[in-house]
């Protein structure tokens, strides 16, 4: 539902009942094919939403190319027409899309519809909004034309901008040569706009831009202005570090107050502080603002309505060990409405949203769905190609350039073709089953849609093929409007053309097979290797959802990293709730736990997988599962550094929670030891927060002792920020070092002398320390890559395990069936540890809630009468799909043979097998070496 | 007459393939004489299938993933 509010929610966990508005559309959403001939016609130009206002949109409008659904609306207070109908008008104008749209989608009568939707769960991800600097005045934004926020550099990047990706100054069109960005507008900022958190994602995204606009125009410079450079995301740092040294990045740290106009030309005049302390005074062509995400009033109302409470932060209040669920029973979050966050988090919440909801609901699985029905197949082995065209006009948006009938009558003529017809819309309703009277009337066994594009379309062809009894593999499209109309503006071009594409797909399709569907046998059953946290969030919520799982941990106890942590950042006790968790998983029944076990070997594939444990007593046990999840943590970094083993009183983040403290009057915290250094680019993204917690509590303890913190960036994100503030106002210290000049440890008599040059002194300072705490960073452990060779998961260049897409697939392993959770990713706070491992179960429960699991059948086929065994092949699959057969001699004395074989359910149907094979013994079924050739052969036929 | 080549494309289903649909929706206009073949993957293209192109009068290949 699209366009739609939610205006009320009444009931309660398991029974709500929600009241959604939903706002007219104007267009019929069946009929509209997104052709765009509206907004070609409307007269009426307005800011476009999604340019930033940089560029318009009609009032008849898509908000952009990649819109899912892709429908174009009308927007009611911009409407000519109808603003005309709202005044009560008589004589109403305009009405030209009307006239223009083929397929009769235009509704001008539409209205406002009411839903009332009965629930077990709500989730809310209502997202968050841009801040708006405009009211700030200070960066002079909205009075100078050439201060744009990231948004709209974002836009003026792109090659769908309005610029279409060139790099011109918007007061007068002059070619950029210098940049700057701001940071931390509308973040960190308790005086302009009252954000007194840090946005989290605007360190990344200023690095992003600025890499991006060098890179489309060399030459440029660009600078960014920081107060502290968040890039705390797996592989951030070391993007901002090539981006420095590769791209040549200026980073200056310094807040800067305000950007005035110099003359009359555009120019734009910064006065800063740089790295060395010296008063600058610097012109640029644009600086781009560097805006901060914040919850958007509606939203705020949406909370009260539904009655969950927001932070200080007025951001959805969780808790750290529920970091999904909101305050009220039943109602769940994901994405920015509960903090800032950048997409992967985003999207592990989105998971673990439906992990948490799922818990909720198991019961109900399946309750409301439906099987679909299809007639039995008809078997064409044998039958001679007949094969049906039907070419489609899309309206005007292929007929409008193509003449259809020539096409229609080239398409006679070609051998095999049976029957041509032409459709107005050939995807609409109507002529789908009309397609599926053809193919039964007059027998055909082949069909060429000649239309839009099969990215889109194929499977909508395929479910008609199949209604009409017709394997689905038996179509083919040539895309004859967006690869031709829509992109030659000659109609004798295009007309040629689109037979040529016709032709190619005849003749691809005449040697199309009919395919065997593939299905693979799902074991309901779930692994989890590591009894942390992460693997005891992500068991417990397995098992409340119905599954069996095998919990392993190779130590004696459950617990993992959290048994050695005090409070998580937002102040909750760690011990209780890890005891409760662990007390949950033992009595779950459910759940079998095997402590100081590890796993010795692992096989098979999604669904099927076989797991050997081996106990600290030798005994091996074999589980079953249909799917993992790996789960098992990282570890401390042991420093050699400043001292550490050597002075007594230096020691590191974990030692000194449990350390005395007593009558200590001088603490030292050193960040970033063993992180973010040659061999360890990463940040481990939670001793910073750890430290200033540790002084804040020192601080608290006794105000009269001297706390101090040497950091490189202090990365308090998100809503941590109101930590740094609150240690700074309790007079914590915060001395900035930079990477090549570290602090010197020494022992001096009972204290212990840290040298460190002072940021804003400019020269060395000493201080005398009782303690000297080193936030020691967050490692891969040694075994990783034991694992990753079993179960052929792999780990990235820090030794992490690395997931299959890095924004979009966070919790998914490449190989299919394999999910990974908590710090083993790479390092994490709590409550995130907790967000990943219930988002890997609803990954993993989206497999085994399945007795079977349906695949495409474009897979890759072994003809053994060609294979000779070679296995060139089996090495350049990059699924592991492939192995390696010995086939007995069927003479008697004969050597016996080898052969490969696929296994469909690994198989991607890439056919890098295919293009390997010197022999033509495996092609990717719907992609034969035959069909693509004979493509090739018919594109270049005439 | 002048010439008019004729260019074989191969592109990968899940980038190239969906760029040249992009291409389209954004009604970028672009010469005539490319004629793209739809593979799952740029590397499913066997040196043969560009040899042969070659051989049966295609003046240019690309192969695009």
């Amino acid at each position: 539902m699209t366009l739609s509010e939610v205006t009320n929610i009444s009931g309660e966990v398991g029974n709500f009942n929600v009241t959604v508005k939903e706002a007219p559309r104007y267009v019929d959403m069946d009929k509209c094919i997104a052709c765009g001939a509206c907004t070609e016609k409307c007269p009426k130009k307005v800011d476009s939403e999604y340019d930033a206002a940089t560029g318009k949109r009609k009032a008849i409008y898509v908000k952009y190319s990649q819109a899912v659904p892709l429908k174009y609306q009308i927007d009611g207070s911009q409407c000519l027409r109808l603003t005309a109908m709202a005044k009560g008008k008589e004589k109403l104008p305009c009405g030209f899309c009307e006239q223009v749209c083929d397929a009769g989608a235009i509704n001008y009568n539409d209205t406002e519809k009411t839903h009332e939707i009965n629930v077990g769960a709500i989730v809310m991800a209502p997202g968050f909004e841009a801040y708006d600097p405009t009211n700030a005045k200070v960066w002079g934004f909205g009075v100078y034309p050439n201060v744009v926020t990231s948004l709209q550099f974002e836009r003026y990047l792109s090659a769908t901008g309005p610029t279409e990706g060139h790099l011109v100054r918007p007061s007068d069109g002059k070619k950029v040569k210098k940049v700057a960005f701001l940071q931390c507008i509308g973040s960190r900022d308790e005086n302009t706009c009252g954000n007194g958190y840090c946005s989290s994602v605007c360190c990344m995204y200023a690095i992003k831009e600025a890499v991006i606009a060098k890179a489309h125009e060399p030459g440029l410079e660009t600078s960014i202005f920081y107060m502290d450079m968040r890039t705390h995301g797996k592989e951030f740092d070391q993007y901002m570090e090539r981006a420095k040294n590769d791209s040549g990045v200026n980073f200056i740290r310094c807040r800067v107050n305000s950007v005035e106009p110099q003359g009359a030309n555009g120019d734009l005049r910064l006065s800063y502080v740089n790295n060395a302390g010296v008063q600058i005074e610097e012109y640029f062509d644009l600086v781009v603002l560097s805006v901060g995400l914040e919850t958007p009033k509606h939203v705020l109302e949406l909370a009260e309505m539904a009655g969950i409470e927001v932070t200080a932060d007025r951001f959805a209040k969780t808790k750290d060990f529920t970091p999904v669920t909101t305050t009220r029973d039943g109602i769940f979050t994901a994405g920015a409405f509960a903090g800032p966050k950048d997409i992967p988090q985003a999207v592990v919440e989105g998971s673990a949203a439906a992990a948490a909801v799922a818990d909720v609901l198991a019961p109900a699985r399946n309750e409301l769905t439906k099987e679909a029905v299809f007639p039995e197949e008809r078997n064409i082995a044998g039958e001679e190609p007949k094969i049906g065209v039907f070419v489609c006009h899309c309206g005007s948006n292929i007929a409008g350039m193509v003449d259809v009938e020539a096409v229609e009558a080239y398409a006679k003529t070609l051998p095999g073709v049976a029957h041509v017809e032409r459709n107005l819309f050939t995807c609409s309703q109507d002529a789908q089953e009309g397609l599926a009277v053809r193919i039964k009337e007059l027998g055909l066994n082949r069909v060429a849609i000649a239309a839009c594009t099969p990215r889109t379309h194929e499977p909508l062809f395929r479910e008609t093929l199949k209604s009409a009894g017709l394997n689905q593999y038996l179509v083919e499209m040539a895309n004859i409007r967006n690869h031709n109309s829509w992109v030659h503006d000659s109609k004798e071009i295009a007309t040629k053309k689109a037979c040529d594409l016709v032709r190619m797909a005849v003749a691809k399709v005449t040697f199309s097979a009919s395919l065997a569907p593939i299905s693979v046998p799902i074991t309901q059953t779930a692994l989890v290797i590591g009894g942390g946290v992460a693997g005891m969030t992500s068991a417990l919520n397995l098992a409340e959802q119905g599954f069996v799982v095998t919990l392993v941990e190779k130590s004696a106890k459950l617990g993992g990293n959290a048994l050695k942590l005090d409070h998580t950042w937002s102040g909750e006790e760690v011990a209780p709730q890890v005891a409760k968790l662990i007390d949950q998983v033992n009595w779950n029944e459910k759940i079998t736990v095997f402590t100081e076990t590890e796993v010795s070997a692992a096989e098979g594939f999604v669904g099927n997988f076989k797991t050997t444990l081996k106990g600290k007593d030798g005994v091996e046990t074999v589980i079953e599962h249909g799917a993992g999840v790996v789960a098992v943590g990282a570890d401390a970094y042991q420093p050699t550094e400043y001292g550490y083993g050597e002075i007594a009183g230096v020691v590191n983040g974990i030692d000194f929670d449990s350390a005395d403290k007593a009558g200590k009057k001088n603490f030292v915290f050193i960040q970033c030891v063993g992180s973010r250094e040659e061999g360890h680019m990463y940040c481990s993204k939670v001793c910073c927060t750890h430290s200033v917690q540790s002084a804040i509590a020192l601080k608290k303890e006794d105000p009269s002792r001297n706390v101090y913190i040497l950091y490189r960036d202090m990365r308090t994100y998100a809503q941590r920020e109101k930590l740094y503030r609150e240690a700074r106002s309790l007079g914590v210290m915060f001395i900035n070092y930079e990477i090549h000049g570290k602090p010197q440890v020494t022992k001096n008599g009972d204290v212990i002398d840290v040298q460190v040059i002072d940021h804003v002194l400019h020269r060395p300072v000493i201080i005398k320390a009782d303690m000297v705490v080193l936030a020691s960073g967050i490692r891969p452990k040694s075994d990783f890559k034991t694992l990753s060779q079993m179960y052929k998961i792999s780990l990235d260049g820090d030794g992490f395990f690395q997931e299959a897409h890095a924004k979009l697939r966070p919790v998914d392993f490449a190989t299919d069936g394999m999910f990974v959770a908590g710090m083993a990713h790479y390092p994490k706070p709590l409550e995130e540890s907790v967000a990943q491992a219930l988002a890997a179960s609803a990954r993993a429960a989206t497999l085994l809630s399945k007795l079977e699991v349906t695949l495409d059948a474009i897979k890759a086929q072994v003809d053994s009468s060609k294979c000779d065994g070679c296995a060139l092949c089996v090495d350049v699959c990059p699924y592991h799909a492939i192995s390696l057969l010995e086939v007995k001699a069927t003479a008697e004395g004969a050597a016996p043979t080898k052969v490969i074989d696929v296994n469909k359910a690994k198989c991607k149907g890439c056919g890098l097998c295919q293009a390997t094979c010197p022999k033509e013994g495996v092609a990717v079924a719907g992609f034969t070496l035959q069909q693509l050739s004979s493509q090739v052969s018919a594109a270049l036929a005439i | 007459m002048s010439f008019e080549p004729k260019i074989i494309a191969f592109c990968c289903n899940w980038c190239s393939y969906a760029a040249a649909d992009l291409a389209g929706t954004a009604r970028m206009q672009y010469p005539h004489n490319v004629r793209i073949v739809r593979v799952m993957c740029s590397g499913m293209v066997h040196p043969e299938l560009v040899m042969d192109a070659f051989q049966q009068g295609a003046d240019g290949v690309m192969v695009l993933g």
